[in-house]
């Protein structure tokens, strides 16, 4: 495993534009993606070897990752779709570094996209996204996806004393760094009094508890290290990944208020050598308020049950002790399925090359990226660093 | 009765037939390991806490406890507009598995995770018996 340390580095990385963007289909978005990864990186796209990319719901294909291959006219010697739900970024990104580590091939182009909003009807969005859920024990019951975390949700507040206070001050403080940037879906600032008072969705969730529906596409390019410094931007180093599964159906977690991302964390802070009290700021998966709780506390950034307060803090808004979801996370900067926390990855590549304008934290050395798939069910942790060693 | 067309069926398999069956007959079924006495619940072909091959169904209490609860105030799908808002629950039965269904007959707000449940049959269409709960005690 500790061969991964510092093996690979992200050398590019772009979003296309995010939110209502219904000129652009789903593969269009994901094609664009790559083009701009591929810009950003300063390569052709013939210097690709690699390519991995997640299907589509809007428009999905039994082979998505060599349609695009195919679509862009790169004939690459790997050639991966991955799905792992909302986690697919960093559970692909892991796979993009073990492939370069074992000589499989050089550079990958990890690319996605989906057309959420513009792509789908929302009875159809809702529907395709709640078939995470156990066909014959599960969806008879009408789960809808914001009623399988709101069983997290409540489950931590019978057992901790959470309150909606405290998962409202997350969606609060993503829209507050959303307002600096220029790309964000929804930038309006918004007060905790206003998450309480929107729409009950499936309680204890209100409607700006939930992330957004969007369109949008993101890629990286990823290369081994010593190749990493042939490109414009400055690397951003692989220094630890760890992934953990506990289960696909809610009904079968083994624990309702702590996740496998407690060994996914655990395993890349080893493979890093280092501690949470490292990290200069997270990206913490936001699909819902409370994912962002119960991963602050599984990955060691506070002690179980202590996620209500350390949200209500301001520990993770910019200028505190953590900041969280710079780029305003799922929740106001885009969510379009399972490529959302790509944006977190090219964020997260912004910061640590200091170039997050308004929102950058200051002198970021290294930073834990984390996403989760299904429902709190698959989850990779990264961590990410401006040095090699 | 209600109309129930248009909900998500399920659709039994060879594996899960005899839990459905029972369903019909207004009974609530399990697997045990015939060799370690541990429960479990959705059905396998194995023990999933001893790898025994010999699991066998036995009919649960049809008690439990709730261990999380949400309201449901969007509905999925039209099909389940007509009971909105509905509750959607995770059950910890008495035997020890944890399984979802709806709490019916409980006003939405006097929900709370610890409360005692019993299950009940819906009938959805000749095939499709589905187990609900209803809650017999406050929790403790």
């Amino acid at each position: 495993m500790a061969q991964l340390r510092g093996a690979v580095a992200i050398v590019g990385a772009a979003d296309t534009p995010v939110g209502v963007v219904p000129h652009l289909s789903a593969t269009q978005l994901c094609v664009d993606a790559a083009r701009r990864a591929l810009a950003d990186a300063g390569i052709r796209k013939g210097q690709v070897d690699g390519i991995i990319t997640c299907n589509s719901m809007a428009e999905p294909y039994m082979y998505h990752a060599e349609v695009i291959a195919e679509y862009l006219q790169i004939f690459p010697r790997y050639c991966i779709a991955a799905a792992t739900g909302g986690g697919t970024t960093f559970t692909v990104l892991h796979h993009a570094a073990a492939a370069i580590a074992t000589g499989m091939c050089n550079t990958v182009l990890i690319t996605m996209a989906d057309s959420l909003r513009s792509g789908l009807t929302r009875e159809q969005a809702m529907l395709i996204q709640s078939s995470t859920g156990h066909s014959q024990f599960e969806l008879p019951y009408g789960p809808t996806v914001p009623a399988f975390y709101a069983l997290l949700a409540r489950a931590h507040m019978a057992k901790y004393g959470t309150t909606e206070e405290q998962l409202a001050a997350v969606a609060v403080t993503c829209r507050q760094h959303a307002h600096l940037n220029p790309t964000a879906q929804m930038r309006d600032l918004i007060t905790v009094e206003d998450v309480l008072n929107s729409r009950m969705i499936a309680d204890p969730l209100h409607l700006l508890d939930c992330s957004l529906v969007s369109d949008g596409g993101s890629a990286v390019i990823v290369t081994s290290a010593e190749r990493a410094h042939d490109f414009p931007h400055a690397p951003v180093y692989l220094l630890g990944v760890g992934e953990g599964h506990g289960h696909e159906h809610v009904s079968q977690a083994r624990n309702l208020t702590a996740s496998a991302a407690v060994e996914s964390g655990q395993r890349a802070y080893e493979m890093a050598g280092l501690s949470p009290r490292d990290m200069d700021l997270a990206q913490l998966y936001d699909c819902f308020t409370p994912t962002v709780l119960i991963e602050l506390e599984d990955l060691g950034f506070c002690a179980k049950g202590e996620g209500g307060p350390m949200i209500a803090s301001g520990a993770i808004g910019l200028g505190g002790a953590l900041p969280v979801n710079t780029h305003g996370g799922l929740l106001s900067h885009c969510h379009p399925g399972n490529p959302g926390a790509m944006f977190a990855l090219t964020e997260t590549v912004a910061q640590l090359r200091h170039a997050a304008g308004q929102r950058q934290v200051k002198d970021a050395q290294t930073a834990l990226v984390h996403a989760q798939g299904g429902i709190m069910s698959s989850h990779t942790t990264i961590i990410l660093g401006r040095e090699r060693n | 009765m209600t109309d129930h067309s248009g909900k998500i069926m399920p659709h039994p398999t060879p594996e899960t037939r005899p839990y459905w069956d029972a369903c019909r007959e207004g009974e609530l079924m399990v697997q045990r390991c015939k060799d370690c006495g541990a429960h479990q619940f959705y059905p396998r072909m194995m023990c999933t806490s001893c790898d025994s091959n010999s699991v066998e169904w036995i009919r649960a209490s049809g008690r439990g406890r709730v261990s999380s609860y949400t309201v449901v105030r969007r509905p999925v799908s039209k099909a389940y507009a007509a009971e909105t808002p509905y509750i959607v629950a995770l059950i910890q039965l008495e035997e020890g598995p944890t399984m979802m269904s709806n709490i019916v007959g409980c006003d939405p707000g006097a929900m709370e995770v610890g409360m005692s449940v019993e299950v009940l049959f819906e009938q959805w269409t000749d095939e499709v018996t589905v187990p609900k709960f209803r809650v017999t005690q406050p929790a403790q």
